[in-house]
């Protein structure tokens, strides 16, 4: 509670006391009107102040002057009929609390997530003559060597000199798994060091730091606002006129109507009574505070989990997410390659792959780097002469006196040997040794352990098509699609081939909904800014993804779609959940009062009872773990 | 030329009058107030001085709703 909320909580228990208090006196006439005025005033003077200053600075429609013709004029009804003054306090009286609490849980909650988001580092650890010094993130140049002791957080991205430690991500990307460093390893600022002292030589300036660039991006997230939140805005600016003019006509037209047309006494009390009910019924603040509310909470949510969301808007637009398409290599699968089977091998797996790998010991190519991870073993290259590249074809070498060849197709028909096709999906290296052919192996890109249920999940949460785009020859692609259960494959595009069939399949549009594209951010920051969203995964440290993407999820986990689209529709149901409730029970009460069936405490209830209620479901949007 | 400042206001509509009020305040391009994390963003319009324009969109602010505060 700030002083603010204190001094609000004191006024509202005094008002309390007074008015239940002096239910007991036995006063009369005007000495009870002054007592019971005593109330009124602690209770609601700055309403009545700010109505007037409202008034004076031309800007009357607000809640302050609904509340303050609403009280002035029942305080007036019981003094007209030496009646009930309990009525015109008890509204004002529910009003603050409703006020109070509001304040409370927008406070509560601003602090929840900001803890969630608790990764701002407050100081850099620099060694000066021995001794260790805290210094200003924002002061440390590139380059030079920070020490990060156990328990504290990285504070700015950079490469392990010297130690080991594990480090605890899980602020940065929900992973709650440590993750092992050694010296070489490069780290991003954010994590917690748990186990050993680090020394980091830092490769980036604070300001340009992991740990910088989240806190921008979900600190100012909410500063996009979404449809829901324009139309709230909109509604409460034509609602509270609109409201204010139809109490006025429902204080005067009946008992003109019943004067004039019908003859009978007007009866002013009860139609004034009636339109002040409406007045405190009007105000908007349930919608006007619960819908941005939900949407902080479940932007704030989301980025606990790992999910970090750009704008209440590209929420908005995530729960309407129909049809994803996705870049195959690095989202789907782990764009490494690694060795998947040996076939038709005349000689030993193993003596087959050590043959490969010493071939093939002198190429830094992807495929090479698999066959020596393959075989596992330090390679000793003196056993390795007379390496021959043949460029898109393969190597020869002579290997303990052997010669061996491994290549492709082509490299066998260029020497002559017969050799046996493969049905498996990937990169066939033959190989042939003595002149002999010696079986094959297959090399192919290995799908995320998650890609399948990944998939699975997003057509239980409802979305419609998925596609897969990839530069992958059509084989590849087809079978992992398949593997994968994915509907439609575009394979063989070149990276700017992606944008346009994004920018077709847009066009026929045969889902409805949004269409969403998910990318590593390697060379699809053009794709991921022409969806409707661009999800980028992974993306730490990439610049142009972060900067390109409307979604950014922290680690490469694809399970992790599934989970943002669920979190977004939460939010967004919530959020409709909340502007027909309150609109509809304040149409609700509109009518009973209008038809004199409402008093003044469902009057209250309808303003008060329904923001409350607003405002803890709004809360609800938080709660993302279980999703 | 962007900024982004911290303020002070206890309520939702309060805060969208805020709004409403420094995008209507000369020299101001926009204005984005978000209330949950209680920051006002400002872009300013070419060749104004920042200091002297938020001087008017406190005044502005001010009117609409007195309870409010721009921490300059």
């Amino acid at each position: 509670m700030n002083k603010k909320q204190k001094k609000m909580l004191i006024r509202i228990i005094i008002a309390a006391v007074l008015l239940v208090g002096f239910h007991y006196l036995p006063f009369q006439g005007p000495i009870r009107f002054f007592l019971y005025l005593i109330p009124y005033l602690v209770i609601g003077y700055d309403i009545l102040i700010k109505a007037w200053k409202g008034i004076r600075n031309k800007q009357p429609f607000d809640e302050n002057l609904l509340m303050a013709i609403a009280t002035i004029g029942a305080m007036a009804i019981a003094v007209y009929e030496d009646g009930d003054y309990t009525e015109a306090i008890a509204v004002m009286l529910f009003y603050q609390v409703g006020e109070w609490f509001q304040s409370y849980a927008v406070g509560k909650s601003r602090r929840n997530i900001s803890e969630l988001m608790d990764i701002r580092p407050d100081y850099a650890n620099i060694e000066v003559d021995g001794k260790l010094e805290q210094v200003d993130p924002d002061e440390v140049e590139i380059g030079s060597v920070i020490v990060v002791q156990p328990g504290e957080k990285i504070p700015i991205d950079g490469i392990v000199v010297e130690g080991t430690s594990s480090l605890n991500t899980s602020a940065l990307t929900g992973e709650s798994l440590p993750r092992e460093v050694n010296a070489g390893d490069e780290i991003i600022s954010g994590c917690i060091n748990m186990t050993g002292v680090l020394k980091i030589q830092t490769s980036r300036e604070f300001g340009e730091s992991t740990v910088s660039k989240i806190l921008d991006l979900v600190e100012n997230a909410s500063s996009r606002k979404s449809k829901s939140e324009n139309f709230i805005t909109k509604f409460a600016r034509v609602y509270t006129p609109a409201v204010v003019c139809s109490a006025i006509a429902l204080a005067v037209l009946p008992p003109l109507v019943r004067m004039i047309g019908m003859g009978l006494p007007a009866d002013w009390g009860t139609w004034i009574y009636r339109a002040l009910t409406f007045l405190v019924i009007s105000c908007p603040c349930a919608l006007v505070i619960s819908i941005p509310l939900s949407f902080f909470a479940g932007i704030g949510g989301a980025s606990n989990a790992g999910i970090l969301v750009k704008g209440s808007n590209y929420l908005e637009s995530l729960s309407q997410a129909k049809c994803i398409v996705f870049d195959k290599t690095g989202t789907l699968t782990q764009g490494v390659f690694e060795v998947n089977g040996v076939h038709h091998n005349k000689l030993k797996e193993e003596k087959l792959l050590e043959y490969a790998a010493l071939v093939e010991s002198s190429s830094s190519h992807p495929i090479s780097k698999s066959l020596q991870r393959a075989y596992g073993k330090e390679i000793d290259r003196s056993r390795v002469s007379d390496i021959q590249e043949i460029s898109g074809n393969g190597v020869t070498a002579n290997v303990d006196g052997v010669s061996v060849a491994a290549g492709n197709a082509k490299l066998m028909k260029r020497l002559g040997i017969q050799y046996i096709d493969c049905h498996h999906v990937g990169t066939i290296i033959h190989m042939a040794i003595n002149g002999a052919y010696a079986g094959h192996i297959v090399i192919s890109d290995i799908v995320k352990p998650h890609a399948k249920e990944a998939i699975a999940s997003l057509r239980a949460a409802g979305v419609e098509k998925t596609i897969m785009l990839t530069g992958d020859a059509k084989k590849v692609a087809d079978q992992v699609a398949a593997s994968l259960g994915i509907d439609e494959v575009y394979s063989e595009l070149l990276p700017a081939d992606k944008v346009e069939k994004v920018e077709a399949i847009m066009e026929k549009k045969q889902y409805k909904g949004k269409l969403a594209f998910v990318g590593d951010g390697i060379n699809d920051a053009p794709v991921l800014s022409r969806a409707d969203i661009g999800i980028a995964m992974g993306a730490m440290g990439s610049d142009a993804a972060i900067e390109a993407a409307d979604v950014v999820l922290m680690d490469d986990d694809p399970l992790k779609i599934a989970k943002a689209i669920k979190i977004s529709r939460k939010c967004l149901r919530i959020v409709y959940e909340n502007i027909w409730s309150a609109i509809g029970i304040k149409l609700i009460c509109l009518f009973l009062g209008a038809i004199g069936i409402a008093n003044m405490w469902v009057a209250i209830f309808a303003d008060v009872g329904v923001m409350i209620l607003a405002v803890l479901n709004a809360i609800r949007t938080l709660f993302v773990k279980r999703l | 030329m962007k900024k982004t400042y911290k303020i002070d206001v206890d309520c939702a509509n309060c805060a969208n009058k805020m709004e409403d009020a420094a995008k209507k305040t000369a020299g101001v391009k926009d204005a984005t107030v978000n209330f949950m994390t209680l920051k006002m963003n400002v872009e300013f319009e070419e060749g104004k001085d920042p200091k002297t324009v938020m001087q008017e969109v406190l005044k502005n602010c001010k009117k609409v709703e007195d309870d409010c505060e721009i921490f300059l």
